[in-house]
């Protein structure tokens, strides 16, 4: 159990830059989730604290103790695969109790340490069988299970669930945050999908082309995410995001669709000024001066969401509750509270 | 049961049946009639043979003969450099399995070190080896023969061994299959905290199992089936190993023959390669056919 600091972590593959200087720190026993698109950085920054690759500058921290030079044997962290990379030719004992092997611990004590882990995961009569014999799930849970034997300091894990099945996934997302909460153990989770970065981590990062776009816990970063990216990013459906223009004094805009949105506090602005507002499908008003030509009706049970254009050619979802009010043609709507202002330029929050 | 179509359609896969056996039928006659005639050869006595005669079925001298060549070698009267066939089968099979064994050990380290090391100059050093592909031991041997003469290796074990120790086609092999071994595996083990060199043995090795046990069928008939440079390098005869000394035992001029007893050494050095193959069949195929998951 410690802390992990990042300080100022770069990366460049030949002319390419793939982080550009990120900050961040864990606090003892937090689990935080960095979250992104594919090839936002997300991996190589998880595969830089993990000592698997060199950052081009910026230094690691583990328990305040500079561990940018070592090598992962000597980080005492543990990672989990995202295809788990269970040793095939080694039973799931043996694949436990490699690293512990390695490091010298004796025959008893490793056999203990196994077990335990093995009870804790409830693998214990997967002992003496093969990975391949396993199920996918099972493969997950020996994964956990070498990374937990090793008491690190630190744990890391890979998009571990991405190659399970939808039901699976969410029941071992309940018990990796179970596990992590059990044991206190500082963890770094690396993920593509929001869902499972809003209810695994204390703290989330999103990433975007390279930088951290915000650090804060799920829901500050549903509330008030920092820029556009992060606003589309986290929640589903995404966020609608309109063009508009300031009106005078800031406590209003003029919508590229027509109507106009007031705020509940006044933005800094010239009038005229472009800006972005956005508005979470759940948060729409029924009834209003706006009109939504609906084209799609996804009812999903308890709600019901409307795809549909705006006027000005925006997309425009909208979720109710229960069952759809109309099936087509056009529904009016309107905008009157959880709105979202962005710098229509830098995309930041205004 | 009536119906014309399927009745046709039945028709038609029974005949495809017999033609399909029948073809294989006949690629085992052409190729298992002259290993018969060898073996009944080899029961004769050296009359029946002499005569011209070509028997089909057993004679009565099996034991004699098979006694004769692997004590005494052919010729045994005759000839005054005849070597006992026991001896040439334990000189073939020591070079082929050092062959075989060498081979393996060395290429399969260099391809290692080609797939899982990033050094300077690694493609480079993999063309190399890649080349000498195309440089077999007959295209080298005349240097091949000065280098080992100027080490004091003729007539040796060593002489005959080292020359063809390097394998670049078992090289080339390891590499395809470490190829395909996940990067995570690697991954995994420098956080366990285990070395290179315990990657190797611990991961690596046992994954290459049935790759090793394919490789080590074909080199070891390769090895066995050496003639040119064994030829070439060894004049003691008592390293003579049985492909050069059977056919040395076929007389040029205008001595008589000893075919029964040639044809005993003949089938005796057939049974070693054989054995290899039939005990190490499961792997073998495996080896070919299966990817490690």
């Amino acid at each position: 159990m410690a802390t992990l600091t990042l300080n100022d972590i770069r990366k460049s593959f030949g002319s390419t830059t793939v982080l550009h200087g990120i900050n961040l720190d864990i606090a003892e026993g937090e689990m935080v989730v960095i979250v992104g698109a594919s090839g936002c950085g997300k991996s190589t920054l998880l595969r830089i604290a993990a000592g698997l690759e060199t950052p081009t500058s910026g230094t690691v921290r583990i328990a305040d103790r500079d561990v940018t030079e070592l090598e992962p044997a000597d980080r005492d962290i543990a990672m989990v695969f995202q295809n788990y990379a269970l040793y095939p030719h080694m039973t799931v004992f043996d694949n436990m109790a490699y690293g512990l092997k390695i490091r010298g611990m004796t025959r008893d004590a490793i056999r203990q340490r196994v077990e335990e882990a093995a009870g804790l995961l409830g693998i214990t009569p997967l002992l003496s069988r093969r990975p391949r014999e396993l199920s996918g799930g099972q493969r997950q849970r020996v994964a956990m299970g070498r990374a937990i034997v090793r008491e690190p300091k630190l744990f890391l894990f890979d998009e571990p669930l991405s190659n399970l099945d939808a039901k699976l996934r969410v029941q071992m997302r309940a018990e990796i945050r179970r596990l992590q909460r059990r044991l206190g153990v500082t963890s770094l989770f690396v993920t593509h999908d929001q869902v499972e970065a809003m209810t695994l981590g204390d703290r989330l990062v999103v990433m975007n082309q390279g930088r951290a776009a915000q650090i804060a816990t799920p829901m500050e970063i549903f509330a008030k995410p920092a820029d556009t990216y992060v606003a589309a990013f986290i929640g589903s459906p995404s966020m609608n995001l309109l063009r508009a223009t300031l009106d005078d004094g800031g406590r209003s805009a003029t919508l590229a669709a027509g109507g106009s949105v007031s705020f509940d506090e006044p933005r800094p602005g010239p009038a005229g000024q472009a800006v972005i507002i956005g508005i979470r499908p759940e948060h729409v008003t029924l009834g209003g001066e706006l009109p939504v030509a609906i084209e799609l009706v996804e009812p999903l049970g308890s709600e019901t969401v409307l795809h549909g254009t705006l006027p000005s050619g925006e997309a425009m979802a909208v979720r109710v509750q229960g069952a759809a009010p109309v099936n087509g043609g056009s529904m009016p709507v309107s905008f009157t509270h959880s709105i979202h202002v962005f710098d229509a330029e830098t995309g930041k929050r205004i | 049961m009536t119906d014309p179509a399927l009745r046709a359609s039945r028709a038609r896969q029974r005949r495809s049946r017999w033609f399909a056996h029948g073809a294989l039928l006949l690629g085992v006659l052409i190729f298992a009639l002259p290993i018969w005639i060898t073996l009944v050869g080899s029961t004769h006595d050296v009359n029946t043979i002499g005569r011209g005669d070509v028997p089909l079925w057993f004679g009565a001298h099996g034991i004699e003969n098979y006694l004769a060549a692997w004590s005494r070698g052919s010729a045994a009267l005759r000839n005054t450099r005849a070597v006992p066939a026991g001896t040439m089968l334990w000189n073939s099979m020591v070079m082929a399995t050092l062959i075989a064994v060498g081979k393996i050990t060395i290429s399969i380290l260099s391809a290692y070190a080609v797939v899982f090391f990033a050094f300077p100059g690694r493609m480079l050093f993999f063309w190399m080896i890649f080349i000498t592909l195309m440089l077999p031991i007959e295209v080298r041997i005349i240097p091949t023969f000065q280098v080992m003469v100027d080490l004091h290796l003729t007539d040796s074990m060593a002489g005959l061994v080292i020359p063809v120790i390097a394998s670049a086609t078992a090289t080339l092999l390891f590499r395809q299959f470490f190829l395909t071994i996940p990067d995570e595996y690697v991954e995994a083990a420098k956080i366990d905290g285990a070395g290179p060199l315990r990657f190797f043995r611990d991961v690596v090795l046992p994954l290459s199992r049935t790759n090793i046990a394919a490789l080590f069928v074909i080199l070891f008939i390769y090895g066995w089936n050496q003639y040119l440079w064994p030829l070439l390098i060894i004049t003691d005869t008592s390293l003579e190993t049985i492909v050069v000394g059977l056919s040395k035992m076929i007389g040029r001029g205008d001595a008589q023959n000893e075919w029964n007893a040639i044809m005993a050494t003949a089938i005796l050095a057939l049974l070693p390669p054989v054995a290899v193959v039939v005990l190490m069949q499961r792997w073998f195929v495996k080896g070919l056919t299966e990817t490690e998951k």
